[in-house]
């Protein structure tokens, strides 16, 4: 809602079992990569857990379950 | 011949290669393609009309822009009409249950205008999660023939067959995006530079230009030069161009696909993955895993190896019975049967280990190992997935650096294979086994500890280290390729196709013999020429002193034990231990003599054979009379330094041997593989090269310190 009143939420921030909406990417190239896969503006995306030392995370996104370490996930803006 | 070329193209887990088993059954083959280290696999199938198809099955990916070398192999073969597996049909195989993202693949290939045919796989998974599908309606919008199977089930391919037959070599598809909507300008100029080429074509070798190996070094500088002067912003606009595809891909599903209600499938996947991936749960069971497939390798694979060792002794025996005795029959038995016994002998444990990999890949396993293991991994410069190979070296480094394959990156891939040779395999087992029995007593210690197995254990737990360490080392020396991405599906677990383990097996198998099978024959005739012929004049002062001996002795016994002495003293001077003397100085402050130079000669090609060269060297001893008939062992323990008079076996010695066996790169077969891995002989080399380098340091360190 109000993206820009607060700091920009990656999706790397969220806890297992929150959701969010895919805003925008912070990495272009990273973005192209990640819309191949799914991860499209406007999807959401669910983080389904962490792996035992906090990373990588398992999301799930438009049906079906994707992992990615966490810098790749902190390209991902939601809200 | 084939009348038809066929590409399966595809996302990854979609079925893809369950589909070309299915079309081709036992009748394909692996070959390479040109210049680049990726696995082409092609196949024949017969269509319903008696027309014969060549079916190709191109590497899994998401998109057209490649993420990995694997990857960016479907456009170089799709857009080089004179590539000889260019297509003349694409079968694009999508996953029913998540069409929206496979079909941006699909609108990406048909945009290049070759004549292709939509297969939608799982379309009884689709069924069953609510997901329904107008094919009739899609393929109308499409504008392909749209064949509906189910790999699994073996349902569908029939009409498959005949959907190929009937696909006109002219491309029906409608067009999905307009590529003039992206960088115009430069789309036509490099149409006018190649011809007779689609937009879309156009627009692709603006974006991959400088990979693709077809263009010409000339044209690769002048659609360069078309980039920069119309400013083509490569990244921007495949970001554009994925979300107009999606766009326009929604409109289309939206009429097509109706969705009844999802989620299903992924409801026991959840339940498994909560334990599998566990922090307590999923380590204890990935560690009881590993420890099943080590175990499986060893013990599944004893009776068929030693049926197989039984089998080439047979042979060789049975060869020097019947054959007439002669250089090419020994060349024959001692230089190639055993050569090829050598390579046979790893078939079991290859099968095993893959057998097993191939269903933890089929059920969705091996995806949660690489998700589990990531983060330790990856601070020594691995990844993942290099924890099964690493594992498997334990049994063989063979097969696991040819299951190094399953890394996309290539850095990570490179220092997998580098290091997997480090980790102790069986072959080092005889070795440390002999050396330990010599110099580590037989006790007990705290009661339960046996100090011969705390001494192998600590050789292995070493040789893991060190893969580890040097892991490290070239993760600073290599440079990436590539830009690393772990993005990966989670696949949803299913039961392995049974099929696809069996045709793994082979083919791995298979592969194997082949490629490996050709340089280590060669090394092995080498290696016998060496050890079986020195100069002539020495050769004959022997053959002239024990034909003396001889014709004085009519006892058998007596007869059979002068064989062995003449045929050690043949080794002593044959080029193989004229060569023994000659590196004698560089191994003296290993605490070696001449007598171990040998033996690190021919064990040169198989470290195993160390103990088969000493016992034909130290059998020399035996005729001294006093030792009589002693084993192999305490024969050893015996020898004395002719000089010193010192026992030649003490305990800095069999340190400095056995720390050189761990690191030393003493089998042929895996400087084989890693060259057919990697398909350049610098791998190889540089391993060769730094494993020796290692062993020699650490062998005289411990020699050193230790006497």
């Amino acid at each position: 809602m109000n993206a820009q009143l607060v700091d920009d939420l990656k999706l790397s921030q969220l806890n297992p079992g929150q959701k969010g909406t895919i805003v925008s990417f912070t990495d272009a190239q990273m973005a192209v990569k990640l819309m191949e896969m799914g991860c499209l503006p406007g999807e959401v995306v669910e983080v389904e857990r962490y792996a035992p030392f906090g990373d990588p995370i398992a999301i799930r996104v438009a049906g079906y379950q994707l992992c990615l370490r966490k810098a790749e996930a902190a390209v991902i803006i939601i809200e | 011949m084939a009348n038809l070329k066929v590409a399966l193209v595809g996302n990854p887990n979609t079925g893809k290669s369950t589909l070309f088993n299915l079309l081709t059954g036992l009748n394909q083959k692996v070959g390479n393609f040109p210049g680049i280290t990726v696995d082409k696999k092609t196949g024949f199938c017969k269509l319903s009309s008696g027309v014969s198809a060549e079916i190709i099955d191109l590497p899994g990916t998401y998109s057209l822009y490649p993420k990995s070398k694997d990857e960016s192999i479907v456009f170089q073969v799709l857009a080089d009409k004179t590539n000889p597996s260019h297509p003349d049909i694409i079968i694009l195989v999508a996953d029913a249950t998540n069409l929206r993202r496979n079909l941006l693949l699909f609108s990406q290939v048909a945009d290049l205008g070759i004549p292709m045919l939509l297969v939608l796989n799982m379309a009884d998974l689709a069924k069953k999660e609510g997901i329904s599908v107008n094919v009739n309606k899609l393929a109308e919008r499409l504008g392909v023939q749209v064949v509906t199977i189910s790999a699994r089930k073996l349902s569908g391919i029939d009409t498959l067959k005949k959907a190929m037959a009937h696909t006109t070599l002219i491309a029906t598809q409608n067009t999905t995006i307009d590529a003039r909507n992206y960088a115009p300008a430069a789309v036509d100029a490099v149409k006018e530079k190649l011809g007779d080429v689609s937009d879309y074509y156009a627009l692709q070798v603006l974006h991959q230009h400088e990979t693709l190996t077809f263009l010409s070094k000339q044209q690769q500088e002048e659609i360069e030069t078309i980039e920069v002067t119309n400013g083509f912003e490569s990244v921007k606009l495949q970001g554009e161009e994925t979300v107009a595809r999606y766009r326009q891909l929604s409109k289309i599903l939206n009429e097509v696909v109706v969705d009844l209600g999802a989620e299903k499938k992924f409801a026991l996947t959840d339940k498994i993955d909560s334990v599998l991936t566990h922090k307590v749960w999923g380590f204890l069971i990935f560690f009881f895993i590993l420890f099943f497939i080590f175990n499986a390798i060893f013990s599944w694979s004893s009776v068929p190896m030693d049926l197989i060792e039984g089998g080439f002794a047979w042979l060789t025996t049975s060869g020097h019975e019947y054959l007439p005795a002669g250089v090419l029959t020994d060349l024959l038995l001692d230089g190639v049967v055993a050569g090829l016994g050598g390579i046979v002998i790893f078939i079991p444990q290859i099968a095993i280990l893959f057998a097993l990999i191939s269903i933890l890949e089929d059920t969705g396993y091996m995806a949660r190992v690489t998700f589990l293991m990531d983060k330790i991994m990856r601070r020594f410069g691995l990844s993942g997935k290099s924890v099964v190979p690493l594992i498997g070296g334990i049994a063989c480094a063979v097969p696991s650096i040819m299951s190094a394959r399953n890394i996309e990156n290539w850095k990570d891939r490179i220092i997998t294979i580098m290091v997997t040779p480090l980790v102790s395999c069986s072959a080092r087992l005889p070795v440390y086994a002999l050396l330990i029995s010599l110099v580590v007593p037989n006790q007990n210690v705290w009661g339960i500890f046996n100090m011969q197995g705390l001494a192998l254990m600590a050789m292995y737990l070493i040789s893991i280290l060190a893969a580890i360490l040097v892991a490290l080392v070239f993760k600073f020396i290599i440079k990436a390729r590539e830009r690393s991405y772990f993005i990966m599906e989670l696949p949803v677990y299913r039961m392995p196709r049974w099929k696809n383990v069996l045709l793994t097996m082979y083919e791995k198998s298979k592969t194997f013999v082949f490629e490996a099978g050709k340089v280590i024959i060669a090394i092995s005739i080498v290696l016998w020429v060496m050890s079986t012929y020195g100069p002539s004049n020495r050769f004959e002062a022997i053959e002239a002193k024990y034909a003396a001996i001889e014709a004085n002795s009519t006892d058998s016994v007596q007869l059979a034990s002068l064989e062995r002495d003449k045929s050690a003293e043949k080794l002593e001077n044959s080029y193989a231990g004229i060569l023994g003397k000659t590196i004698e100085p560089a191994i003296k402050p290993l605490g070696y003599d001449w007598k171990i130079g040998i033996a690190l000669i021919t064990s040169f090609a198989a470290r195993e054979a160390f103990v088969g060269t000493m016992a034909t060297i130290y059998s020399v001893e035996s005729a001294d009379g006093e030792q009589g008939e002693l084993r192999l062992r305490d024969k050893i323990a015996a020898s004395k330094d002719p000089v010193t008079g010192l026992p030649v076996f003490t305990f800095a010695t069999a340190m400095s041997l056995m720390l050189f066996y761990a690191f030393a790169m003493q089998c042929m077969s895996t400087v084989a593989i890693v060259y057919r891995e990697t398909k350049s002989w610098k791998w190889p080399v540089i391993q060769l090269v730094y494993m020796t380098t290692m062993a020699y340091v650490a062998a005289l360190v411990a020699y050193q310190l230790l006497k």
